[in-house]
């Protein structure tokens, strides 16, 4: 098991750098290039929904990525955010397919990208969870994939 | 790593060809930009993804936020798009249902 760790301040331009480092590190984990697109996104969209609930909530603390190779390439991102009201708010946005074509007349812009955000989340990983941290303020975002053998 | 954009007529459509990745950082580039030919009365627009290399849920965002804008106005949105990586991503979250997605933009004119 191996490790890489990568703390950023809460501002959209750092989520492309934490993209890079997704992509540079599973391909070092061995996972399947096919794959990879799907990790740049996912972890594209577990950081910009780290970095809009920093904004929202007012938190300048780092956003904490780690990635770890194993049996399974994993990703953990933790944010600070009010836990209650973060998973609150992620339960409350419209899905894309609940709403269907009407989506676009129903929906302001960021609602919009906060449902195709998780939707992106839970459509493109098969092992994903959202959890409240336990020793403080925030939520933890944790994916994981497959990793083959070199 | 900027965004590429560029636009030119064809027939009474604007066709808006973006290039690079729209994602959390790039995306108020792209909005500016629809929202400056929205406002100029350009109705009828075409976005040509074909050179975009990265689309996540804040660029779908926008997509979307134009749609509307120009529905709102008699106006329309179509994409042109041929790369399956982009298309999964409309696929994934359900917004294939929500535009018109055409894989050239001919055929995205010839819809809008």
């Amino acid at each position: 098991m191996r490790t890489v760790r990568l703390a950023f301040s809460p501002t959209p331009a750092h989520v492309r750098t934490a993209r890079l480092v997704a992509v540079a590190t599973a391909r070092n984990a061995g996972v399947a290039e096919g794959v990879l697109d799907e990790i740049r996104l996912a972890v594209g969209e577990a950081c910009s929904r780290a970095v809009s609930l920093h904004v929202q909530h007012k938190r300048s603390e780092l956003i904490e990525v780690e990635f770890t190779d194993g049996p399974r390439f994993e990703v953990v991102v933790r944010d600070s955010a009010p836990a209650d009201q973060a998973l609150h708010a992620d339960l409350a946005v419209t899905s894309p397919f609940v709403a269907g074509p009407a989506f676009a007349e129903t929906e302001s812009e960021e609602e919009v990208a906060a449902g195709v955000g998780l939707a992106l989340l839970t459509g493109l990983v098969d092992d994903v969870t959202v959890a409240p941290a336990r020793d403080r303020d925030g939520t933890i975002v944790r994916m994981s994939w497959e990793a083959a053998a070199r | 790593m900027e965004l590429s954009l560029t636009t030119r007529t064809v027939g009474r459509h604007t066709v808006l060809a973006v290039g690079g990745e729209i994602d959390v950082y790039t995306a108020p580039q792209l909005r500016g930009e629809l929202i400056r030919l929205a406002d100029a009365g350009y109705a009828h627009i075409v976005v040509d993804m074909d050179r975009v290399d990265f689309l996540d849920s804040t660029g779908l965002g926008v997509l979307v936020g134009a749609l509307k804008r120009a529905r709102a106005a008699g106006g329309s949105v179509e994409l042109a798009c041929s790369q399956p990586k982009i298309l999964k991503i409309f696929n994934v979250t359900g917004l294939e249902k929500v535009f018109g997605i055409h894989p050239t933009v001919d055929e995205a004119v010839a819809a809008g």
